[in-house]
């Protein structure tokens, strides 16, 4: 699965689980806006983490803090290769 | 800088007054009362803890949140004989009045779900703004401080923010819960925030926002939680000219050092001074003892505020490395996510609930968008693989508000028991 896809799939996943809707997903919809909460986006980066092995919002990486659903895939594609 | 001693809090404020403001006739009502100030909006509040501090003999600052199930239970052990809600509040207006010293009772969430009422006065609350902090706002500085911070100023951060303001002569610009990160941080720009406080949880959501942009502080304040080095790199990238400055407060033990070199963890030469705040580590926690403090809870609690020696035990462990302390959980295992506190026991209970599951641990995992999440270590009571993570997520979801519900469930064969029987916990 491509680092996109496994993205897309938790951001669709979590979003269920917490009886959200969510906006449609592009790369130039801001996050805050994607109708997820920063709960939501935590559980997103630690179930991330365990199936890529990255964190690249950590203290040991210099990614910046992602604002659109662009920026945050661009993030793990970054840390990934 | 003001001295606190023999002054009211409305002695100090220069605002100016509103056009509903009531008579003086009515802050007398409140003489030597115990009030129970419950608004919906911060403005009323404050204007409340203006015109009463220094007239009532105790105030009971509600949170928005605060649960109304105990709402009886509050008013009882505070011996409340007074209420100021939205519905009359009271607006500015400023007559001499004789001053008492009144009591500042604040809500901190216990571990049974009754709040712990927390008696303060306005010299241990205002003992950190008069008293060598690194930054005194006020009316000589060239540029006028204009205050700001994502509290609601009904809990402790958000006071010594409200504090400054009044006791400097500075404006604030309050938060309100109905609005959006975004409309917040557009708003503290459009007035122009020089000064702004938060949570690091705070930080990391407002970071997230395309407004972070909106606002240019000369100085950020983090309280509340933990600041780890991740959130301090990210505002020191975003918000390079400004100054960072951590500070370790609990509503306890009050305002007890602030960290301004932009590194995580205290230096450890703040600890075993012996002036001002005192600070101890013993059996791994941190300890504090200074004006600052609280007084004492009110009502029915059984544990004192202080040790024998006067100290308050924050509960938070700490460790050094090298010439420095970080923090490593809390020794209770109260795990918390994004501000809001989470007790390990009331996750295990819900998830052993589950028909297939034998036993559970449930542990914190670092996450870098609120601090912490709850993860759950699950034994199941046979090899049942049908039961999937859902399968108990879906359960504990039944139960559990979302911040509550582990992110991850491990299935694991065993848990470690101590001893003593009890589970292994590792802070």
């Amino acid at each position: 699965m491509s680092v996109r896809t496994e993205v897309i799939a938790q951001f669709t996943q979590v979003a269920e689980e917490q009886n959200k809707e969510m906006a449609t997903l592009a790369d130039d919809l801001p996050l805050l806006n994607s109708g997820l909460d920063s709960l939501c986006f935590a559980v997103i980066v630690a179930r991330l983490e365990d199936a890529l092995g990255v964190d690249p919002f950590s203290a040991d990486s210099d990614s910046p803090f992602p604002v659109t659903l662009g920026d945050f895939i661009r993030s793990y594609e970054n840390a990934v290769h | 800088m003001p001295c606190i001693n023999g002054m009211a809090l409305r002695d100090y404020f220069s605002g100016e007054a509103s056009a509903a403001s009531p008579t003086v006739a009515r802050v007398e009502e409140f003489r030597g009362k115990s009030v129970l100030i419950s608004t919906s909006d911060q403005l009323s509040a404050a204007r409340a803890l203006i015109q009463l501090d220094g007239v009532a003999r105790r105030m009971v600052l509600c949170t928005p949140d605060a649960p109304l199930e105990h709402l009886a239970a509050i008013t009882e052990s505070a011996e409340v004989d007074a209420i100021v809600s939205d519905q009359g509040a009271l607006g500015p207006n400023y007559p001499a009045i004789a001053s008492c010293e009144t009591e500042w009772i604040l809500l901190t969430s216990g571990t049974t779900g009754v709040p712990k009422l927390v008696v303060h006065t306005l010299q241990s609350l205002a003992h950190a703004i008069s008293q060598g902090a690194p930054i005194n706002p006020g009316a000589t500085q060239a540029s006028p401080v204009v205050w700001s911070t994502f509290y609601d100023i009904r809990r402790y951060g958000g006071l010594q923010i409200f504090l400054r303001a009044v006791l400097t002569g500075a404006s604030l610009v309050l938060s309100d819960s109905h609005e959006s990160p975004a409309e917040f941080l557009e708003r503290a720009g459009a007035r122009g925030v020089t000064h702004i406080s938060g949570t690091p949880s705070h930080w990391r959501r407002a970071l997230m926002s395309p407004a972070a942009k909106q606002i240019d502080p000369e100085y950020i304040r983090l309280s509340g939680e933990i600041a780890d080095q991740t959130i301090l790199n990210h505002l020191k990238s975003f918000y390079p000219k400004t100054k960072l400055s951590h500070a370790f407060a609990s509503t306890e033990a009050g305002v007890a050092f602030e960290v301004n070199d932009g590194l995580a963890g205290f230096p450890a030469g703040l600890v075993g001074q012996k002036s001002g705040v005192e600070m101890q580590v013993r059996d791994g926690s941190l300890r504090i003892r200074s004006p600052r403090i609280a007084r004492r809870y009110l009502g029915h609690m059984t544990k004192p505020l202080v040790d024998a020696d006067g100290f308050v035990d924050t509960g938070d462990v700490v460790k050094l490395h090298g010439d420095r302390y970080h923090f490593a959980g809390r020794r209770d295992g109260v795990i918390n996510v994004g501000g809001q506190k989470v007790h390990p026991e009331e996750v295990e209970a819900v998830i052993n609930g589950h028909p297939d599951v034998r036993m559970s641990v449930v542990r914190t995992r670092r996450n870098p968008i609120t601090g912490a999440l709850v993860v759950a270590d699950v034994v199941l009571k046979a090899a049942t693989e049908r039961t999937h993570q859902n399968d108990i997520l879906a359960h504990c979801r039944k139960t559990l508000p979302a911040h509550k519900v582990p992110a991850i469930i491990n299935f694991v064969p065993a848990l470690a028991i101590a001893e003593t029987g009890k589970l292994l916990r590792h802070a």
